[in-house]
């Protein structure tokens, strides 16, 4: 890979948002007919690293350029005048134009003071045609699937300019096939000489293009690797901050399984509107039920479904034994369901109500619109909950945007404490949040197993998961890989089976 | 996948078809309905709306709103009638009335753009400085008495024995003629749908975004004030509390023509049809001879229900079709 000629290079690259380093002193370096791929977890940086190459957020040190000349990328509109070009995750383009416009809007081939549309439609027909898409280019974008919006977005970039393309995680919507086109399109676009970043979870898919990977952990770099040197078990250890061979060494923290087996939740063949496909998933009374896996294999996809939030379109659910229907949120709740999403800030607090109207919302639902709750009570629920799980706010009036990220989180959880759920489940509970809180959500979170509440658990972070959970369902793809439970919990284990893809 | 193009075009063809149902049904039903005039009647009572709704249509299909448009028209009649009044020279008021409405939509658009303020609310604002300004100028109607206005109001263009047009008519077919081919084959009109489709994806492809919005508000101002020096040769006087309203009657003509409130879709000549729906279910209310003018309004109101309903039904197949393919491949 030496021999060959650097296209791109980011050095000392840091970059801070309000109380978070979001990049720390990151390295990046691309070469001329390369697919190079970034990885890292959630909030490893590389959003981050992307937005500032493609000048959405400036950096705050480090330096850049491009064919060895400095460069300072002002917006996206200068980023494709220098030729770094970028297809992001959501398909940015518009779908009420045709095709053939959403490649040219903006820079329409004229003829005598009008839109050429002839020429429009054909040199469309003919960059797609270079990518294997052969389509009716005159109709609207949005009559296509994604798959071939993606082309469409690819054929824009490149046309655009081409030398450096980004592909922000192109294939979370695609299938096999389609994946295979576009890597089909990527290779050739490789041996043409163009730098390709591609940013992706899909850890398989890393290995079927990419030249080198560059791992970024927490805004840190973790470090430059050619991929054909680098096996995977030990690729997700650097993803998730943990050696290989020290694992080997680590004895598993071993849980006592509860032995009262008696079961809460019971799904079947549970197909989702979110790709989940085909779930069998079991929660037991009283246990710490983790999901294992990188972002994006279905963890959250889960238990959105379990909450309704996504609508079930087959299969089976019961809860308590009874089985569900038609589920939503509010029926969840009512059977004793609690659900902290993964995005508390959008998701989960109302940030300008006070602590104590942001913990009654969950339990004023349960309990129905028309009885409602007395100010009285509502203050004692209140006080209660941030005595107990010791939120440091002045008092309960507080509007909750004022609080840190794990007060924040900790109100959530009174709010669903105080709805005395039978079952809770955690989306990364403890993202963002400073260690001293991590570990008291822990311990709450190991509480609450043992007066017999059900908690199923999802963090990013291997340890925490080692910590609380009795059982582990590891997940990879959207699909079911297997189970552990008690003793066999070991996160060599699971790096083994997410890296081999392949169930126990 | 005809169907797709198809669909695309559905409901200007719908409007179509329905303005010719509705003119053969008038002509079946009422003597003397079938004649060239009553149709070229539906330019003329009409025009001043045809060229306000080109440029609703355009701020529309931007994702936005334009409620100042009725209140511009009112200040243009009010202002041209005091101003003519005072002796000003009659085509230096018309070249002034642009400029005003113009200027009010730049800074409207301005606001809206740059202080992210919701289009209804900014041009609401609009709207009452406008009406308000009238009544600065005069509480009571002002008699317009210039001889270039009355020259203009009054002239006939004969296409046929006893079949005419005003000049009225000509401006608002140059206008709509000028929007389609804008829309359709300009940049800026492109530029348009893109932003109406999606802000943030027009943005990310490096189309200029301010200087678009921006301008569909300029273009707006301008059409409404051209259709205010319009309804001044109609009316031949100015009156603060003229047409109340109006902005909606716009707004429905798009709407009835298929453009999308939510923006990225409709078309200029659609909005047209709108309007001459709107002119021939009044038409068909004067010739029935018994009913209020007032059920124009009703009958508006169904079509409206029936188009809204109809578009909806219209996206929501799509989506479907969009989404079994997306599983199918």
């Amino acid at each position: 890979m030496d021999n060959k000629e650097i296209l791109l290079t980011m050095r000392n690259i840091s970059k801070s948002f309000p109380g978070v380093k979001a990049l720390d002193k990151v390295d990046f370096t691309l070469r001329k007919g390369e697919i190079h791929a970034l990885l890292g977890e959630n909030g490893a940086g590389k959003s981050t690293l992307i937005k500032v190459l493609t000048g959405i957020e400036s950096m705050d040190e480090g330096q850049v350029t491009l064919e060895g000349k400095p460069i300072h990328v002002k917006n996206s509109q200068h980023a494709q005048a220098l030729g770094i070009s970028t297809v992001y995750q959501e398909v940015n383009l518009c779908g009420n134009l045709s095709v053939a416009e959403n490649i040219f809007v903006g820079r329409e081939p004229m003829a005598f003071g009008r839109i050429d549309w002839k020429t429009v439609n054909k040199r469309a027909k003919e960059l797609l045609k270079n990518l294997n898409v052969d389509i009716d280019v005159t109709k609207t974008l949005d009559s296509y699937p994604v798959a071939i919006q993606q082309m469409v977005a690819i054929a824009r970039a490149l046309d655009i300019s081409a030398k450096i393309l980004i592909l922000d995680e192109p294939t979370s919507s695609l299938d096999a096939a389609e994946c295979r086109k576009l890597f089909s399109v990527m290779k050739q676009l490789r041996a043409e000489g163009m730098g390709i970043i591609f940013v992706t979870h899909f850890l398989d898919q890393v290995y079927e293009v990419s030249d080198m990977i560059t791992v970024l952990r927490n805004g840190e770099l973790v470090g430059e690797y050619e991929a054909r040197n680098l096996p995977k078990v030990e690729l997700i250890g650097k993803m998730i901050g943990k050696d290989y061979e020290q694992l080997q060494q680590i004895e598993s923290s071993k849980k006592t399984s509860h032995e009262a087996k008696e079961n809460f939740i019971t799904c079947r063949n549970i197909t989702s509107e979110a790709n989940i496909r085909d779930l069998d998933l079991d929660v037991n009374k009283g246990e710490v039920l983790g999901l294992a896996g990188l972002l994006g294999s279905g963890r959250s996809e889960i238990v959105r479904a379990l909450f309704g939030a996504d609508r079930i379109l087959s299969g089976e659910l019961n809860v308590n034994k009874k089985r569900i229907k038609r589920n939503k949120p509010i029926t969840a709740i009512r059977n004793g369901l609690g659900y902290c999403p993964e995005d508390r800030k959008s998701e989960g607090i109302v940030s300008e109500l006070t602590i104590r109207e942001n913990i009654i919302l969950a339990l004023q639902a349960k309990r129905g619109m028309f009885r409602f709750i007395g100010r009285k009570e509502q203050n004692r629920i209140a006080e209660h909950y941030i005595k107990l799980l010791d939120i440091k706010t002045p008092g309960r009036e507080q509007q909750i945007k004022n609080l840190s990220g794990g007060n924040q989180q900790k109100v959530l959880l009174a709010r669903w404490l105080a709805t005395d759920p039978e079952l809770l489940m955690l989306d990364e509970p403890t993202r963002g949040i400073d260690v001293g809180t991590k570990t008291e959500i822990q311990k709450i979170v190991l509480q609450l197993a043992e007066k017999g509440m059900s908690v199923i658990f999802i963090s990013s972070e291997m340890d925490e998961m080692l910590r609380c959970c009795g059982r582990m369902v590891v997940l990879n793809d959207k699909k079911k890989l297997g189970e552990l439970s008690g003793a066999e919990i070991n996160e060599q284990i699971i790096m083994e089976m997410i890296a081999g893809g392949k169930s126990v | 996948m005809k169907k797709g193009i198809f669909s695309r075009n559905f409901s200007l063809i719908v409007t179509i078809v329905l303005f010719l149902l509705l003119f053969t049904a008038g002509s079946l039903r009422y003597r003397g309905f079938f004649s060239a005039q009553v149709f070229l009647n539906l330019f003329i009572d009409n025009a001043y709306l045809i060229i306000i709704a080109v440029g609703m249509t355009f701020v529309l299909i931007s994702g936005g709103i334009d409620i100042s448009v009725a209140s511009v028209v009112a200040f243009v009649g009010m202002l041209s009638a005091y101003l003519l009044r005072n002796g000003w020279n009659p085509y230096l008021v018309m070249l002034l009335m642009l400029l005003i409405g113009s200027t009010g939509g730049f800074l409207m658009g301005y606001i809206i753009h740059y202080f992210k303020i919701q289009p209804f609310i900014a041009t609401l604002a609009g709207q009452f400085l406008y009406r308000g300004a009238c009544f600065i100028i005069s509480t009571s109607s002002i008699l317009i008495d210039n001889p270039v206005y009355s020259t203009i109001a009054n002239y006939q263009i004969k296409l046929a024995p006893r079949t005419y047009i005003s000049i009225s008519v000509v401006i608002a077919l140059i206008v709509v003629i000028a929007g389609a081919i804008t829309a359709k084959f300009s940049k800026f009109g492109r530029a348009v749908y893109a932003v109406g489709g999606n802000e943030q994806s027009a943005n990310l492809m490096g189309l200029p975004v301010a200087r678009i919005k921006i301008s569909v508000y300029v273009l707006s101002g301008f059409c409404a004030a051209l259709g205010g020096i319009v309804f001044s040769f109609y009316t031949l006087s100015g009156y603060g509390l003229q047409n109340i309203g109006l902005e909606m009657d716009a707004i429905a003509s798009s709407v009835i023509g298929g453009t999308l409130l939510t923006g990225g879709v409709g078309s200029v000549v659609g909005s047209m049809f709108g309007v001459l729906i709107q002119g021939i279910i009044q038409t068909i209310i004067i010739f029935q001879g018994n009913l209020s003018s007032w059920w124009t309004k009703v009958a508006v109101a169904s079509l409206l229900c029936l188009f809204i309903v109809l578009q909806r039904v219209i996206s929501a197949n799509r989506e479907r079709i969009r989404r079994r393919m997306l599983n199918d491949s």
